[in-house]
């Protein structure tokens, strides 16, 4: 009944891939275990999308290798195409035809007869909650609508391994919210899904594993707590009901912390990096220390808050660069593919 | 105090919330159906070309106004000069200039590719287990309704004007015909410019560069022995002179067997080298 799949889901090793001057992929490895969520994360550029393409078998290798379930995206296309689907940052869909159209559309090409196709075309709809807009053409969709649609037509026919590829770019909280349950409900069906995401927050969210990509090849791999505690460091941010007191905060605060403390342009706001090197508590007892040096010394918080690392802060740990975003890396490829 | 609060409440506006229970039925994992054969896939695409037309009804616009402008314009701007008078020139020019008519339709198909592929629709086709040339077959197939269309239009403008083709009903269709499956294997050309091009507008450059050349330089707006010698060279190699023969003598109700043949060989190459250099491309990519 169930077509759960263990092992490994993607093995790739070495993967390069150049289009013209750019180095899309630089010796890309990546191991993926199937069965949960695994978020590539990086920023525009990194070669997040050309990974994707090449083990989606939409785009050749220069070098190295990769096997989806054992299978090489090259030599063995079409029976990784039998277990992959994909969901792209761009349009996948045929803008010009309805909801209904597209999902019998696919529904046809992946074997089903004309009622059938319908039929899930229909189930489809409804359980992504687009019944109302299944006769509309899709270029008349909303952002969040299309990417239900989307991801809808990638489960037509229930993948073994699903690839989205940043699935909640541009969309609004409440979007991408409901864009997270839909991956939540697809990982616990069986299905393997390898994510990218410029969010870390995403990523933690959603994957069991995390790949962090910067400038083609993985500078980072493991459980979202171990990258986060690699990074080691958070953001306190603090806000303190008297303006008056703020200098003395700071003072207490860096003392505590050892570390430079920021005021803000709001009066009673200041924040600050915790959970540093150099320091053997982790981030969340220093900052409770902080904080109760604050208490004792009669200052009062209104507002206190603990946060991760954002990936900037990640990627200024692994690479000493941020993560300013290079040139989109989708334009490189179809100026070089030609 | 009741119906003003109805008021300002109005109707729900319906958010989705994913339902587990909802998605679970999707998601279980069914029986999967076999793969579609290639015939089965090409049609699929071509039922997807058919939507198209159904939803963007403008796109009939360069099938059916540009056609008749083709056959008004032609007729009695060069009837009198060449041929006494308009009538009779529409009786030698009519066959030529739907040749001419429809095989520059055929571009589209490259540029229509080339849209598709810069939406990102492919990108999907491409990961489906089905037929590889499925996706352009179908998409071809989709088009030759339109060339057909074109025809017909042109036909029935033709036949308004006074044309009166002597080969009767069969040698129109069989004109037809040998123009359908010239057109079907010409479009190969344009898929893989389409392909190769960066954009667009590109594909329509490059295509105007060969159509042009191709259409005019030849055998459909005037008899070539009037031609410098070097013209008349290029003009009997051209593969449009070989059709326009054929089907001017189709229509005619004769029959002119050295051009047919050409017509085929043509058609062929045009499918077999194009055609492969698309896929090979396609593929690739």
């Amino acid at each position: 009944m169930s077509r759960r799949t263990t092992g490994l889901a993607i093995e790739a090793e070495g993967l390069t891939r150049s289009f013209g001057e750019t180095r899309a992929l630089a010796g890309l490895d990546l191991e993926v275990p199937a069965g949960a969520v695994y978020g590539v994360l990086g920023p525009n550029g990194a070669g997040k999308t050309t990974a994707v393409r090449v083990l989606a078998t939409l785009l050749r290798p220069d070098g190295g290798r990769a096997r989806v379930f054992g299978h090489d995206v090259v030599a063995e296309a079409d029976a990784v195409r039998a277990r992959v689907s994909l969901t792209g940052q761009y349009a996948s869909l045929d803008e010009d035809l309805s909801g209904t159209e597209n999902l019998v559309l696919l529904g046809r090409l992946l074997g089903l007869r004309r009622p059938a196709a319908q039929e899930r075309a229909e189930q489809l709809l409804a359980a992504f909650g687009l019944t109302d807009a299944a006769g509309r053409q899709v270029k008349k969709y909303s952002g969040g609508m299309r990417r239900r649609i989307d991801i809808a037509a990638s489960i037509l026919n229930t993948p073994d391994l699903l690839f989205l590829d940043e699935p909640t770019t541009g969309l609004d909280p409440r979007s991408r919210n409901q864009v997270w349950e839909i991956i939540r409900a697809v990982v616990a069906h069986g299905t393997t899904v390898l994510l990218t995401t410029q969010y870390l927050d995403e990523a933690d969210k959603l994957a069991s594993r995390i790949a962090v990509v910067d400038h083609g090849r993985v500078i980072a791999e493991g459980t979202p707590g171990e990258l986060k505690s690699s990074v080691g460091s958070g953001t306190v941010h603090l806000r303190l009901r008297d303006p008056e007191q703020r200098s003395e905060a700071e003072r207490l605060l860096r003392a505590a912390l050892g570390v430079p403390v920021q005021l803000e342009p709001d009066p009673v706001a200041m924040t600050a990096r915790v959970g540093g090197d150099g320091s053997d508590l982790d981030a969340s007892a220093q900052a409770a220390r902080a904080l109760g040096e604050l208490a004792g010394a009669g200052i009062v918080v209104d507002d206190f808050s603990l946060g991760q690392p954002s990936l900037d802060e990640v990627f200024l740990a692994l690479t000493d660069h941020p993560a300013v975003p290079a040139e989109a890396e989708r334009d490189d490829e179809l100026e070089a593919a030609r | 105090m009741s119906s003003d609060t109805a008021t300002s409440t109005g109707p729900a506006p319906t958010v989705y919330v994913p339902s587990s229970e909802a998605l679970a039925t999707v998601l279980a994992p069914g029986a999967r159906p076999p793969r579609p054969g290639p015939l089965s896939a090409s049609l699929t695409f071509s039922w997807r070309a058919l939507l198209k037309i159904k939803h963007v009804p403008e796109q009939l616009f360069d099938v059916t106004a540009f056609p008749i402008i083709m056959v008004l314009m032609f007729t009695y701007l060069f009837g009198g000069a060449l041929a006494g008078n308009p009538r009779d020139y529409l009786q030698f020019f009519l066959p030529g200039i739907m040749v001419t008519s429809v095989v520059m339709i055929t571009m589209y198909t490259g540029v229509g590719l080339n849209t598709d592929i810069e939406k990102g629709v492919f990108d999907r086709f491409r990961t489906l287990p089905v037929w590889r040339p499925a996706a352009l077959v179908g998409m071809i197939v989709g088009d030759v309704l339109r060339y057909v269309l074109a025809a017909v239009v042109i036909l029935s403008v033709g036949l308004a004007l006074g044309f009166r083709p002597d080969g009767g009903v069969l040698g129109v269709l069989a004109g037809i015909g040998l123009l359908v499956v010239f057109s079907f294997a010409f479009s190969w050309v344009w898929t893989f410019f389409g392909l190769v091009l960066r954009s667009e507008k590109s594909v329509m450059g490059a295509s105007m560069m060969v159509l042009f050349p191709l259409t005019f330089l030849s055998n459909v707006f005037v008899d070539p022995s009037t031609m410098p010698g070097w013209l008349q060279a290029f003009v009997k190699a051209n593969p449009i002179t070989h059709l326009v023969s054929s089907v001017r003598a189709a229509m005619a109700g004769t029959s002119d067997a050295p051009s047919m043949m050409w017509t085929v060989v043509w058609s062929a190459l045009f499918v077999v080298v194009f055609g492969t250099l698309t896929m090979h491309r396609y593929n690739r990519r």
